[in-house]
């Protein structure tokens, strides 16, 4: 079953498409489907949370405790282990953008409403891939990353290495779990959960070359119509993660929506981290042996 | 109460979290000339982390990176103490180390969400994961600890008990030492960034902790090996220290300050307190005992800080969003005044 493949972060491989490293194809998967994403195009997000709820329903995903938090309407708080899609709701007080600028809607204390749906990046370099040390963590054809719960022994590693802060570790059954990109429904030619129930279209599923080229477009509408603040968040594929299978369209700095602003992944340190390890244990035991000098008094 | 709920009531959400601060829109145009000035405030989701907290925990996980370089170090110095007819402190050494790498053992899976599925870990080889090759490092180095004591206790298979001996020497410093890389392979900002200097202060701790027992048991004839491994280690150690609080900049906070930064601060009076013993003392046997107790209590307290800094690293959003911010500053608009770090993680 499991196709994953260690060492991935070592080596370079072979290229998708648009130049970015293809991520399938590094695992050892011979022919493969392209890489299938999410582009989320957060200028259309309307808050209603269908994909957090279509996610759990579809995906079967438990209650995780029910609290008013004073953050807007935002009360799942962050992706975890039983939350594999967030939205965030971000208040911002008399900030004027966008066509509307100026406009008598937009005078006075306006406030602008940000609203984000959060989900797993299924990043090329993935570090809860790399880092787990059972395989339970593995690349499927598509290009996204899964969790084998039937091999998970719950260590945690994963929760550590993850730049976002995406995959948790459940309290009541001490595995870790996150977003499969729906493995069972793409591979029967299915969309995700989220993007189906998506009722603005902010939630696009696809294959990630053709998701960039319409993120690149959508930016450029949204540029020249004003929106002076809308970048693309995770979509080159020469970042910290080498690139991600879900990438935004964000209307204020990343770390607004509680998204790091350059992350990297950590094994890229990793053969760096050997070295020292290597001279560090060499040395202690050189120490050791060296102590014997003198010997008995 | 599920642990988000939990988590919740610990930290009350800052309800201004989002909103754009005064000033800071005049001050983007002029990033370019003011890239070594940190920035005074930055922005985050209601005070969220970014990162998740470890869902490791004390005092199993920095029980274990004692617990693992004291077993290692220890079969290093046994390994020393045969070599220079000390077979009092040989015979101490190995039993340390058997006792501690079983105990470690038992701290690691215990800390696992699923424990009955521990040999899990053994399903595969990643050298992309430090927590593989550490679990496959256990595999081999335990039994040969527990050879090395098993001979030395009963005086059988001598030949054996020596190979072992030297299996374990080889060994067991790697397990000391690639608890280093266990830290430091993580988004956790303190651990991540302190990644080179890690090993060094791992596995300095480790010789301390091995040192410092040598000398709380065995007799002064004997433990002359077990000194001089003590002043090594602890040298290194606090050389170690300094050069990653240095490197750290900012990111180095949590070592210096809260409970974090007290438990650094007590490491480094027990291990001043002990070097200061070890010089001092003579030949008195208490003084030697006394001295071996505070290293290998500092060796267990450093452990106990340095987890706690990286916990508290990934629970304040400043410690992740800050120096990323500075990166891509620096990134956009190079300094002219050198070089920076060249690693892509560093801080700032």
């Amino acid at each position: 079953m499991a196709q994953a493949h260690a060492g991935a972060a070592f080596a370079s491989g072979p290229a998708d498409a648009a130049g970015g490293l293809d991520p399938a194809a590094r695992s050892g998967y011979e022919e493969h489907p392209p890489r299938m994403g999410f582009f989320t195009d957060t200028s259309v997000c309307i808050g209603c949370k269908a994909c957090e709820v279509a996610c759990k329903e579809w995906n079967s995903v438990p209650e995780d405790g029910i609290t008013l938090t004073g953050m807007s309407y935002d009360n799942s708080v962050e992706l975890s282990g039983s939350t594999w899609r967030h939205v965030a709701f971000i208040e911002q007080s008399a900030v004027t953008v966008g066509p509307a600028a100026g406009s008598a809607a937009d005078s006075g204390a306006g406030v602008r409403w940000l609203m984000s749906s959060d989900v797993c990046k299924h990043c090329t370099e993935a570090g809860c891939l790399d880092v787990c040390p059972t395989g339970a963590l593995m690349r499927t054809e598509f290009g996204t990353v899964v969790v084998q719960d039937d091999v998970c022994n719950g260590c945690g590693y994963c929760v550590s290495a993850c730049p976002f802060g995406v995959i948790g570790r459940r309290e009541d059954d001490g595995g870790a779990h996150k977003c499969t990109l729906c493995y069972d429904r793409i591979g029967e030619g299915m969309t995700p959960a989220c993007a189906k129930a998506c009722p603005t279209e902010s939630i696009q599923f696809g294959p990630v070359d053709e998701l960039r080229e319409r993120a690149a477009a959508r930016l450029d509408d949204l540029q020249e119509a004003g929106v002076a603040k809308a970048q693309l968040y995770l979509a080159d594929p020469d970042n910290g993660i080498g690139g991600a299978g879900a990438f935004f369209l964000l209307l204020d700095e990343p770390e607004v929506y509680g998204l790091p602003p350059d992350p990297v992944v950590t094994t890229r340190d990793l053969p760096r981290m050997w070295r020292h390890v290597g001279l560090a244990a060499a040395a202690l035991c050189a120490a050791g042996l060296a102590a014997a000098i003198g010997g008995t008094p | 109460m599920s642990r988000r709920a939990r988590d919740l009531v610990r930290r009350r959400p800052h309800l201004d979290g989002g909103r754009s601060h005064p000033g800071r829109e005049a001050h983007d145009g002029q990033r370019g000339e003011q890239s070594m000035v940190p920035p005074a405030d930055f922005r985050s989701y209601y005070g969220r982390p970014v990162i998740k907290e470890p869902v490791w925990e004390a005092p199993g996980v920095p029980g274990y990176l004692f617990l693992g370089g004291l077993a290692g170090a220890s079969s290093a110095l046994a390994a020393g103490a045969d070599l220079a007819g000390c077979p009092e402190l040989a015979r101490t050494s190995k039993i340390a180390a058997v006792s501690a790498i079983g105990l470690s053992a038992v701290a690691l899976v215990r800390d696992l969400g699923r424990p009955a599925r521990f040999y899990n870990m053994l399903r595969v080889f990643k050298p992309t994961s430090p927590m593989s090759v550490g679990s496959w490092l256990l595999t081999a180095y335990s039994p040969a600890a527990g050879v090395a004591a098993a001979s030395a206790v009963t005086g059988l298979l001598p030949p054996a008990g020596r190979v072992a001996t030297a299996a374990a020497a080889v060994l067991g410093p790697g397990v000391a030492a690639y608890t280093g890389a266990l830290l430091a392979d993580t988004a956790v900002p303190a651990w991540h960034d302190a990644h080179r200097e890690m090993p060094y202060l791992f596995v300095g701790s480790a010789a301390t902790a091995a040192g410092g027992l040598g000398l709380m048991l065995v007799r002064s004839e004997q433990s002359r090996p077990a000194r001089n491994l003590a002043v090594v280690g602890a040298a290194a150690e606090l050389i170690a220290k300094g050069l990653l609080l240095r490197r750290l900049g900012p990111t180095a906070a949590p070592y210096e300050s809260g409970r974090s930064g007290n438990l650094m601060e007590v490491a480094e009076v027990l291990t001043a307190s002990g070097l200061t013993a070890v010089a001092l003392g003579g030949q008195s046997r208490a003084v030697a005992a006394l001295a071996g107790a505070a290293l290998v209590a500092s060796s267990a307290v450093t452990r106990f800080g340095v987890f706690f800094a990286g916990v508290r690293s990934a629970g304040d959003p400043r410690y992740t969003v800050v120096p990323q911010r500075e990166r891509l500053r620096e990134k956009a608009a190079p300094h002219p005044a050198g070089p920076m770090e060249e690693s892509a993680s560093s801080a700032p």
